[in-house]
C-alpha cells in the first residue's frame, strides 16, 4: 500500500511538471490554433536560463537554506522566466506572425524548424557565452540548500522536497492563470480572441498584443517548470526539452486542447498513469522502460473515446 | 517584384549553402598531406567527439595525437610521417559505421583506435574488416567482440579487432568478488538495455550468485530517460545493501543523486562506464561511497604512466585524457610498433594493411597500463582491474586486482 502512496505522489509531481508546460500549448492553440512544438525548447531555455542567472550571480553554493529558497532561487526563476519570455516572444514575431495567414501546415512546420534550431543553438553556443560551461553535454543545475536532494518522510512515503515545490508551482500557478484570464483585461481579451478573432478586433481588442500575452504566459510558466524540472532531476541538458515537451502536448490533448484546467486534469492524470504503470503492471510490460509506452497507449484511448479530450476541448472551428 | 526577387536570392544562397555543407566532411583531418619523399600513413580514431560521452572520446583522441606526434618527432618509422584522422561516433551505431566507411575509403589510413562503446564496435568491425584495416579498441568491454556469442566455446569473428582493455567477462566478477569481500550481498541491478550495460551486469549477476549473494531486484532503464523515480521506487522497496549499475556516467550521476534524495543511502556501483570525473559533477555530493571498477592499473601508480601523464599535461590538450587516455595511447603505439614493421617494405599505406593485422599478433611492449601484448582472440594479456572509490568528491584507488 506504502507503493501506492509513493507513486501517487511519484506521479503528481511528475504530472504537475507536464501540467505546467501544457498550459502553453493550449493557451497558444487556443487562440492561434498552432500547436507550438518549439515549447519544450521555450522549457529547456527557461531551464537555462535560470542556471546563466545563477552563474552571472557568481555561482553561489554556499548559503543558509532561507537565503537560498527565498533570496537565490527567486532570482533565478525571474531570470529563467525572462529568457523564456523574451525566446517566445521573438519566435512569435519572426517564426509565427508571418505565416498567420498562410496554410495550417506552415506555421507547423516552422514550429519543427524552430524546435530543432533552438536545440542545436543552445547546444553548439551556450558554452561559448562567457563565463558558461559547455553544454553539449548535461550540466549540474546548482544546488538550491533545502529543497535540492531533501525529502520528507511520511511514515514510508518519501517526498522530495523539490516534488512539493512543482506541485505548489503548479497550485500557485494555476491560481494565477485563473485570476488573469477571468478578472484582468487582457485575459478576457485572451478569452475573447479564441472565440472570434474578427469580432474581438472590432471591439477594440489589439488581437497582436494578446497573441504575445498568449506566448509570454506560457513561456514564463515553462521557465518555472525548468527549474522545477532542474531541481528534481540535478541537471540540464539541451535535449530535455523534446520528451518532455511531447509528453505534455499529450497531456494538453488529454485534458482538451484550448482548455487551461483541461490541461492541468491532463498533465496530473498522464504524470500518475505513468508512474503507476511501471509498478502495477506485472511482468516485463510494467518495467519502468515502458512507462512512456503506457502514457502514450492511454491518450490513444482517450482520443478514440472521447476525442474532445476530458474536459472538453475549447477551441472554436471557425468555418 | 522586389520581394520576389529577395525571395528568389534567399532560395538559392540556402540551397547553395547546403549542397555546400553537404559536400564537406565531418571529419576532423590533421594537417593536409604534403608531397615529396615522406610517404603518409593515417591512424584513424572513431570516438564520441561530441555528445554526453565526449569527455571520454575527446580524451581518446587526444591520447592518440599525442602518441602520433612522439612517434614523428623521434622518427619512429623512416621516411614515413604519421596523421590521425578522427572521426565522431556520437557513440550511436549508425554514426560509427559512416565514420568507419570514410575511413576504409581513406587509401591512407592503416590503423583504427576505437570505438568507446561496444555496442558501436559492433557495426565498426565488419566494415573494417573486409580492407584489412587493425582496430584496436581502449574501452570496448563486451566479451563477444574477441570470443564470439558462445563463451563456452569462444571464437575469435574478426581477426582485425584487438583490444588494450579486459572484458566485462573479469570486470563483472570482479565487482561482484569486491562487494562479496566487504559483507554486502543483496544487491539491486540497473542496465540502460546497451550491449555494455546489459553485458556487465550479466556477468556480474552470474558471478554474484554463484559466490552466494542475492539479487534483490533486476531493473532497466531507458539511455534517454532523465527522470528514475520509478525505478529507484520499485528499488528501494526491494530494500538492496547497495546497487550495481551497468551503463555509462550520464545516466548514472543522476541516478545516484536521485536514489540518495528518494531515501534510498546506499552505495551505487558501476564499471569503467561511469569512471570519470563528469559523474561526481552530476552526482554532486550524492556521489561520496560510490564506487567504479576499470581497467588497467592506476595511472599514478606505474613509471610508464607517470611518463604518459607528463607528456599529456605539457602537451596542453583543452580537454583531459578521461577514463581510457593511457589505453588509447597503448593503442595507438601498438599500431605504431606493427607499422615498423609492415611499412618498412610498403610502397604505400593501402597495401601495408594486411601485413599490419598479422604484425599485431606478435607485438610486445611497456606500455602506460602495463604489458601490451595480445592473445590469440585479440584480448590483452594484462588483466588488471581497479577498483575506485569516490571519497571527498574525487576518486580514489580502493584495491587493485589482477
Amino acid at each position: 500500500m506504502d507503493l501506492f502512496w509513493q507513486q501517487l505522489i511519484n506521479g503528481l509531481s511528475l504530472g504537475a511538471l507536464y501540467a505546467l508546460i501544457a498550459v502553453g500549448y493550449t493557451v497558444v492553440y487556443g487562440i492561434v490554433q498552432l500547436i507550438n512544438f518549439a515549447h519544450g525548447e521555450i522549457f529547456m531555455t527557461g531551464a537555462f536560463g535560470a542556471f546563466a542567472t545563477w552563474v552571472v550571480m557568481g555561482s553561489p553554493s554556499s548559503m543558509s537554506w532561507q537565503v537560498a529558497v527565498f533570496g537565490m532561487l527567486p532570482v533565478m526563476i525571474l531570470g529563467g522566466i525572462i529568457v523564456s519570455v523574451t525566446m517566445a516572444l521573438l519566435m512569435e514575431r519572426l517564426a509565427y506572425r508571418p505565416l498567420r495567414d498562410a496554410p495550417r501546415l506552415a506555421p507547423l512546420i516552422s514550429a519543427i524548424g524552430i524546435s530543432v534550431f533552438l536545440q542545436e543553438f543552445v547546444r553548439l553556443f551556450f558554452g561559448d557565452i562567457p563565463g558558461m560551461p559547455d553544454s553539449k553535454r548535461a550540466i549540474p543545475f546548482p544546488n538550491i540548500e533545502g529543497i535540492s536532494g531533501r525529502s520528507v518522510s511520511f511514515g514510508n512515503v518519501n517526498v522530495q522536497i523539490s516534488a512539493l515545490f512543482t506541485l505548489g508551482a503548479l497550485v500557485v500557478c494555476t491560481a494565477f492563470l485563473w485570476f488573469y484570464v477571468n478578472r484582468t483585461k487582457t485575459g478576457r481579451a485572451m478569452v475573447a480572441t479564441s472565440q472570434d478573432p474578427d469580432t474581438a478586433r472590432l471591439m477594440g481588442i489589439n488581437v497582436d498584443r494578446v497573441i504575445m500575452a498568449a506566448f509570454a504566459v506560457g513561456a514564463a510558466l515553462a521557465a518555472i517548470a525548468g527549474v522545477a524540472q532542474g531541481m528534481r532531476v540535478g541537471n540540464i541538458d539541451f535535449r530535455m526539452g523534446f520528451l518532455a515537451g511531447l509528453k505534455a502536448f499529450t497531456a494538453a490533448v488529454l485534458g482538451g486542447i484550448g482548455n487551461i484546467n483541461g490541461a492541468v486534469v491532463g498533465g496530473l492524470v498522464l504524470g500518475v498513469v505513468e508512474s503507476m504503470a511501471t509498478t502495477f503492471i506485472p511482468g516485463q510490460f510494467g518495467s519502468p522502460a515502458w512507462k512512456d509506452v503506457w502514457a502514450f497507449v492511454l491518450l490513444i484511448l482517450v482520443l478514440v473515446f472521447r476525442p474532445q479530450g476530458l474536459l472538453g476541448a475549447k477551441v472554436v472551428d471557425r468555418a | 517584384m522586389n520581394r520576389r526577387i529577395v525571395k528568389l536570392a534567399a532560395v538559392t544562397f540556402v540551397a547553395g549553402a547546403l549542397a555546400l555543407s553537404g559536400c564537406g566532411s565531418r571529419a576532423d583531418n590533421g594537417s593536409t598531406s604534403s608531397s615529396g619523399a615522406t610517404k603518409i600513413a593515417k591512424i584513424g580514431v572513431i570516438a564520441p567527439l561530441s555528445g554526453d560521452l565526449s569527455a571520454l572520446g575527446l580524451g581518446i583522441k587526444n591520447s592518440v595525437d599525442l602518441a602520433i606526434k612522439q612517434a614523428n618527432d623521434s622518427n619512429a618509422i623512416p621516411g614515413w610521417k604519421l596523421e590521425i584522422s578522427a572521426m565522431d561516433d556520437q557513440a550511436t551505431p549508425d554514426v560509427g559505421k559512416n565514420a568507419a566507411t570514410s575511413l576504409s575509403s581513406d587509401d591512407q589510413v592503416v590503423g583504427v583506435v576505437g570505438t568507446l562503446n561496444s555496442s558501436v564496435a559492433q557495426s565498426v568491425t565488419p566494415v573494417l574488416q573486409p580492407v584489412h584495416i587493425v582496430q584496436i579498441s581502449p574501452a570496448n568491454t563486451n566479451p563477444t567482440l574477441t570470443q564470439g556469442q558462445d563463451a563456452a566455446n569462444p571464437a575469435r569473428p574478426y581477426d582485425n579487432y584487438f583490444r588494450t582493455c579486459t572484458t566485462d567477462a573479469v570486470q563483472g566478477p570482479t565487482a561482484a568478488a569486491y562487494l562479496l569481500s566487504i559483507g554486502i550481498k543483496n544487491v539491486a541491478t540497473i542496465h540502460d538495455k546497451k550491449s555494455y550495460g546489459q553485458g556487465l551486469v550479466e556477468a556480474f549477476t552470474k558471478a554474484f550468485v554463484a559466490g552466494g549473494g542475492k539479487i534483490a531486484i533486476a531493473q532497466t532503464i531507458n539511455p534517454d530517460d532523465k527522470d528514475f523515480s520509478a525505478v529507484v521506487t520499485n528499488v528501494k522497496a526491494a530494500n538492496p545493501a547497495a546497487v550495481y549499475y551497468g551503463g555509462e556516467y550520464p545516466q548514472a550521476g543522476p541516478l545516484s543523486k536521485q536514489m540518495k534524495a528518494a531515501g534510498l543511502n546506499v552505495p551505487l556501483m558501476g564499471g569503467d562506464g561511469i569512471f570519470d570525473p563528469s559523474y561526481i559533477d552530476l552526482a554532486g555530493s550524492a556521489s561520496n561511497g560510490d564506487l567504479a571498477t576499470s581497467v588497467g592499473a592506476p595511472v599514478d601508480t606505474l613509471a610508464s604512466a607517470k611518463a604518459f601523464v607528463s607528456a599529456y599535461t605539457a602537451a596542453g590538450y583543452k580537454d583531459p585524457m578521461g577514463a581510457y587516455g593511457a589505453q588509447s595511447y597503448d593503442a595507438a603505439n601498438a599500431i605504431i610498433n606493427a607499422l615498423k614493421t609492415s611499412l618498412a617494405k610498403a610502397t604505400d599505406a593501402k597495401s601495408a594493411r594486411a601485413d599490419t593485422v598479422t604484425a599485431m599478433s606478435s607485438v610486445s611492449f611497456d606500455g602506460a597500463t602495463g604489458k601490451i601484448a595480445f592473445d590469440k582472440y585479440g584480448d590483452t594479456v594484462t588483466k588488471v582491474i581497479t577498483v575506485y572509490k569516490v571519497t571527498a568528491g574525487k576518486w580514489a584507488t580502493e584495491k587493485t586486482l589482477s
